[in-house]
């Protein structure tokens, strides 16, 4: 689910995303428009559930629980207009903060309160009919959002049209494939035209045309001033979107600021714990002839290794070698590097390049040095190999032996996954 | 008082749910709308002659109608019986099978359990309708009572909502509710005089403490009102009146109270 909604937004046309983080004007001294007080929110973790009337009288109590805090102590404030993000690992309460602002959920403690009309994209299509058609669904499930029936038949054909189910409206939404359904949902609950929309990673939806539409028309939100909380933890729609973050943590806030300061936090510190223990889809095989020992990335001339680099860094690819036994004649090094949602971004190996030795024996390392990282924002695994110039035999080969992140530079903002190493040049034909 | 609030500015979402209800009840049925004609009829007809021809009851005369036909006698008390029976265990589960949209979406949710009662009082409004056209036909005009039988729908509706409220709200917590409350009907069945006389059992139970608990029974007050009102072209008596009147708000408002109480956390008990 993630990467896939990182791939489309990342693929969002570039003067979109451009528009949200030129075009809007947020009254940073404007009065918020969601205040969240030290809000405590606390689920019981139940040991034997009693569901049943007769257990809870034999036990002669309601259940065995513990208490669990979800959310621990979490103040901040939304101000109108702005597009504010909750990020967080699994588990860390973000969905549950959502919730509460959504008042589907009660806090146990502390306070939300919140300005204007709030429509909340949780589960799309929840409250569908399955024997009910299209359109008697349009209507129920926009009552339900909030929207009257006269504001219905206004939207409803831009509803049907969004959507792209103009054809099926009048048959029962049961017949509806999942992504009909699913666009279906998605279509109504944005253009409820709350003040407030709140946000649960829902915007992977449809096929990629829909995509697109979906990403106009946030675009088109946010520069209408909603305000608009996004709870997602797929960093480059975060990045794209969002003006704040806030970044939650086993139930307590860490830090709440501008997105790109909250998101180098984050990666810093997700990223430093999580991978130094060595991804799982790690894959090492070969016959040992030549081992790599190690595969490290270098930034500018500090000899530290790293997991995070930034576009337009100096950036070293070290392979460390050792030769056990006899020397090795002409083997070859390659590495190969793939986003984490499987593009194949490049492979390299020295054999193109001329520098195959005739023998190889003892320690040592190869390294491959880009003067400027091209590499756009996102999360890759670094493969590396070592082989002989036929490619028949593989002396070690390690699949994913680091991931590591891009971060963004000092480079504008654009998506994709390179930054050509061009120039723009202006010639005029005509004046 | 806020919730009050947000219930009336919602309450086009209220007819929603309830439209719903009534649509999804009979869809892909060969019969459709005809079913909920269908299934009191032959409930009657069976009733009719299980009690009345079987079993030799018989029914009160109308008084000042003259009327002496137990069918006729029989329906009114079965049709209000058969709002408060499936009004309520209906409505019961009705927040267990709605709980993808108490999870998902936020709307009061007392509208869950009064849209199920309110398709069930629609229904009910069908039947009395129907049932007047019996009464002509038998050569009883019986349309001038209407604005007093509304009063006692309404009165009713509120008792049933009240009962619907909290049970449903208890049902999050404990499932057993339902199948506990669906044997406690069947009881309440024969506790109220459908098929036999209130005069029969107060002649059956010889002390009066038993005949003043007996008669502590609401529903028995509402068979008697539209009895009173359609049967017999009477007023009913003020203690009818009080005494409806009483168990509805009473109802009302302790349902209201212990769904509220329950209502915070059903997104995470569901």
């Amino acid at each position: 689910m993630t990467d896939i909604t990182e791939v489309a937004m990342n693929s969002a046309p570039a003067s979109i995303t451009n528009k949200v983080q030129t075009n809007r004007g947020i009254g940073s001294n404007a009065a918020p428009v969601i205040v969240v007080e030290h809000v405590r929110k606390k689920f019981r973790l139940y040991h034997e559930r009693n569901n049943s009337l007769k257990a809870a009288l034999m036990r002669r109590r309601v259940a065995k629980f513990e208490d669990f805090w979800a959310i621990d102590d979490v103040s901040f404030d939304i101000r109108p207009g702005e597009t504010f993000g909750i990020i967080g690992e699994n588990g860390s309460g973000k969905s549950t903060m959502l919730k509460c602002i959504a008042r589907i959920l009660r806090p146990d403690h502390g306070s939300i309160t919140t300005k204007g009309k709030i429509s909340a994209l949780l589960e799309l299509g929840a409250g569908f009919h399955p024997e009910l058609s299209g359109r008697e669904n349009v209507y129920l499930n926009g009552s339900i959002l909030g929207l009257s029936k006269r504001e219905l038949d206004a939207k409803f054909d831009e509803i049907v049209d969004f959507a792209g189910l103009s054809t099926f409206i009048d048959q029962p939404v049961k017949n509806y494939s999942s992504g009909m359904y699913v666009r279906l949902g998605f279509s109504i609950a944005i253009n409820v035209d709350p003040d407030i929309l709140l946000v649960d990673e829902v915007l992977a939806v449809g096929d990629e045309n829909f995509q697109r539409r979906c990403a106009e028309k946030f675009a088109e939100l946010q520069n209408n001033g909603k305000t608009i909380v996004l709870v997602s933890h797929a960093m480059g729609q975060v990045r794209a979107l969002c003006d704040r973050l806030a970044w939650m943590n086993h139930g307590k806030l860490e830090m709440v600021g501008p997105a790109k300061e909250v998101i180098d936090n984050y990666l810093g510190d997700v990223h430093v714990e999580r991978f130094r223990r060595g991804p799982g889809a790690e894959v090492r095989w070969g016959t040992g002839e030549v081992n790599i020992d190690a595969i490290e990335l270098l930034v500018g001339n500090d000899p530290t290794p790293v997991l995070t680099v930034r576009q337009g860094d100096q950036v070293t690819i070290r392979i460390r070698y050792s030769v056990p036994g006899a020397p090795v004649a002409r083997p070859v090094f390659g590495f190969a590097i793939y986003r984490s949602d499987g593009v194949h971004v490049t492979g390299v190996n020295y054999r193109e390049h001329g520098m195959v030795p005739e023998e190889l024996s003892g320690v040592g390392s190869y390294d491959f040095v880009v003067d400027h990282w091209p590499v756009f924002t996102g999360t890759f695994d670094l493969s590396a190999a070592a082989q002989n110039i036929n490619y028949t035999q593989t002396y070690d080969w390690w699949q994913n032996a680091v991931r590591f992140e891009t971060a963004p530079g000092a480079f504008v903002e654009a998506e994709g996954v390179l930054i050509l190493p061009g120039e723009w040049k202006h010639q005029v034909s005509k004046r | 008082m806020t919730a009050l609030a947000e219930m009336i500015e919602r309450r086009e979402l209220l007819t929603n749910l309830t439209l719903r209800e009534l649509r999804g009840k009979f869809k892909r049925t060969a019969l459709g709308w005809a079913w909920s004609m269908l299934n009191p009829l032959s409930q009657i007809a069976i009733y009719s002659l299980v009690f009345s021809f079987f079993l030799g009851g018989i029914p009160e005369v109308g008084n000042p109608s003259g009327l002496n036909n137990f069918t006729l006698w029989l329906t009114c008390g079965l049709l209000t019986w058969n709002f408060t029976n499936s009004g309520l265990q209906a409505t019961i589960p009705s927040l267990l099978g709605n709980s993808n949209l108490v999870k998902k979406v936020y709307f009061p949710r007392e509208f869950i359990a009064a849209s199920s009662v309110l398709s069930w009082l629609v229904t009910f409004l069908i039947e009395l309708i129907v049932l007047c056209f019996f009464f002509l036909f038998f050569g009883q005009v019986v349309f001038q009572w209407i604005p007093l039988v509304v009063i006692f729908v309404a009165m009713q509706t509120l008792f049933v909502l009240g009962l619907a409220l909290m049970f449903s709200a208890l049902n999050v917590y404990f499932r057993d509710v339902q199948h506990f409350v669906g044997i406690f009907m069947q009881m309440w069945f024969y506790l109220t005089p459908i098929v036999y006389r209130t005069a029969y059992a107060d002649e059956k139970i010889h002390s009066a403490i038993g005949r003043t608990i007996y008669g502590l029974n609401p529903m028995l007050r509402f068979v008697d009102a539209y009895r009173d009102l359609l049967y017999s072209q009477r007023v009913p008596p003020l203690a009818t009146w009080l005494g409806c009147l009483g168990v509805s708000i009473v109802s009302l408002l302790v349902g209201w109270a212990v769904f509220s109480r329950l209502e915070p956390r059903f997104a995470e008990e569901l």
